[in-house]
């Protein structure tokens, strides 16, 4: 406050009072939802990571293989060229331990979020998911990791296909 | 969008990746569905660590917008994006209900469109326009659409089958309202010594007005389309524009509800308010009438693309000016005018005058 503020105007609420609704209050729920397409890139991946597979798209101007797929080339803006296999194993290329989750609740085991640079694909392009039979700390940049798969059974093509990568015993 | 882009970067004889100095999109996050939608925009356009920003409006707001960053001399291309996935909005009309003001507008639960419906009669009861002459819009877009390959929703149809059609909120109807659809549209503009050298069919933006009336629905002129009423006034201006229905040949105006096509047409001049109705009834707003008023099918026919309506507008006048307008071709035509309107509950729209003729 300055110096020629002695007190704040107005009338002091505490959030117990506007919960209790001793204050006129207005509530309204937002009704917004949406169904995005998948497309023809993100259709195809999400179907290979059902049958347990990585995907990627090549583009024939840098040669780089892009995983997750596009059909354009962001650098070169072009449409990309072919579909390529990658393999289930790589590299981290960085990683956080997050100890808040989507809503920012305090969680205690934090969740274990990973770039990880596929063997296969282009340096510097992976897949961003999630690390797990891992001390959180004994992870670091440059450490080999694999996929844990879902069983067959319960994947639905989703990028939670895929559990979370291990790290590879050499 | 890419392919929109890379379609409007050959027309134009450019390279993304080095010729275009700044991209512009107009986008709207709860359209999309995404928070800060503006971060998921570059790569289709070949802006990836370029100069990109996103404009809260319409199209032709992004239009001025770039054309603003040309005069400022620091690009001599920049490209222009807007587009409609409103096929992927579960609740288009909660999202627009979202819209309002949430203490004095949303208590009353009624449908958004009622502010149509509200400006609808205001402008009926002010200027005398009949329904019938309002539907007669709606009758001569869809038909108009037919010769538009691009046009998502063509028809025949009679003015009673619109008048008749499902109630919405009195006195607009279903047929009155412009269905959504989906559609990207990217344009490249240039400064006019850069135009010179790329383009064969090069289109001069001759004017350019942008305003926003309030947004209170409790004290707002309900019969009058104030906000095309100060665009026009600028962009007649820059474009040197003095009898608008002489000095233009047609006209691709906002029309997302029949009767917005004439209170358009009267804000921009081309006719007496209080006029609009009675032309389009006699005709005179059809393809082969005296002036023609949206020859692509506008909002009704070719379909409500929300921010990118605008660029459908001046997308049809490019074409026309350029003669590439195939079957609708308009005969001689050299300067038109592009209206365009956010729909409900905005009151803010843009004007730009276009010619072939520098």
């Amino acid at each position: 406050m300055s110096k020629n503020m002695k007190e704040l105007p107005g009338t002091p609420l505490s959030g117990k009072e506007l919960k209790s609704e001793k204050v006129i209050t207005f509530k309204w729920r937002p009704n917004a939802k949406y169904a995005w397409s998948a497309g023809i890139a993100y259709g195809r991946f999400l179907d290979e990571l059902k049958a347990g597979r990585i995907i990627g798209r090549r583009c024939s101007r840098c040669e780089r293989i892009i995983v997750p797929p596009r059909m354009f080339c962001e650098h070169c803006f072009v449409a990309t060229d072919e579909w390529v296999y990658v393999k289930d194993t790589g590299t981290i290329n960085t990683f956080s331990l997050s100890y808040l989750d989507a809503d920012a609740n305090r969680i205690k085991d934090p969740i274990l979020v990973a770039v990880i640079d596929i063997d296969g694909a282009s340096p510097g392009v992976g897949i961003l998911h999630l690390l797990g039979n891992v001390a959180p700390d004994k992870i670091d940049v440059g450490m080999k990791v694999k996929a844990v798969w879902k069983p067959p059974e319960e994947r639905e093509g989703s990028v939670t296909d895929i559990l979370f990568w291990e790290p590879l015993e050499d | 969008m890419f392919e929109a882009a890379v379609k409007a970067y050959v027309d134009a004889g450019v390279n993304a990746r080095k010729d275009i100095g700044s991209f512009l999109t107009a986008a709207e996050d709860y359209w999309e569905g995404y928070s800060i939608f503006d971060e998921f925009v570059p790569d289709q356009l070949g802006a990836v660590l370029r100069s990109v920003c996103t404009i809260g409006g319409d199209g032709l707001l992004a239009i001025s917008n770039g054309a603003m960053q040309i005069e400022t001399g620091l690009f001599d291309v920049v490209a222009v994006e807007a587009h409609s996935k409103a096929s992927d909005m579960l609740t288009f009309d909660g999202i627009l209900s979202h819209a309002l003001d949430p203490v004095y507008n949303r208590a009353f639960n009624a449908h958004p469109y009622f502010i149509a419906g509200l400006e609808m009669q205001r402008y009926l009861h002010a200027t005398k326009t009949t329904r019938e002459q309002c539907a007669s819009v709606v009758v001569k877009n869809k038909h108009n659409a037919m010769d538009n390959p691009l046009a998502a929703f063509p028809a025949d149809m009679t003015v009673d089958e619109i008048i008749n059609s499902t109630m919405v909120s009195h006195p607009l109807t279903q047929r009155d309202i412009s269905p959504l659809a989906d559609g990207c549209i990217v344009m490249v503009l240039a400064s006019e010594k850069k135009a010179k050298e790329l383009a064969d069919h090069p289109i001069w933006l001759k004017g350019l007005g942008w305003y926003s009336d309030t947004p209170w629905l409790e004290a707002r002129d309900w019969s009058a389309a104030g906000y095309t009423n100060l665009a026009r006034d600028r962009a007649y201006k820059r474009a040197g524009i003095k009898n608008p229905r002489k000095e233009i040949d047609f006209a691709e105006v906002d029309d997302c509800f029949s009767y917005k096509e004439l209170q358009h047409l009267e804000a921009l001049q081309i006719c007496e308010s209080g006029k609009a109705g009675k032309l389009a009834e006699a005709g005179e707003f059809n393809c082969d009438g005296s002036f023609p008023v949206n020859v692509s099918g506008g909002r009704l026919g070719a379909g409500n693309l929300l921010e990118a309506s605008a660029l459908q507008s001046v997308l049809e006048c490019v074409q026309q000016l350029r003669g590439h307008a195939g079957k609708r071709q308009i005969k001689n035509a050299k300067t038109a005018v592009a209206q365009s309107w956010r729909s409900v509950p905005t009151a803010s729209g843009c004007v730009a005058v276009l010619s072939n003729e520098l």
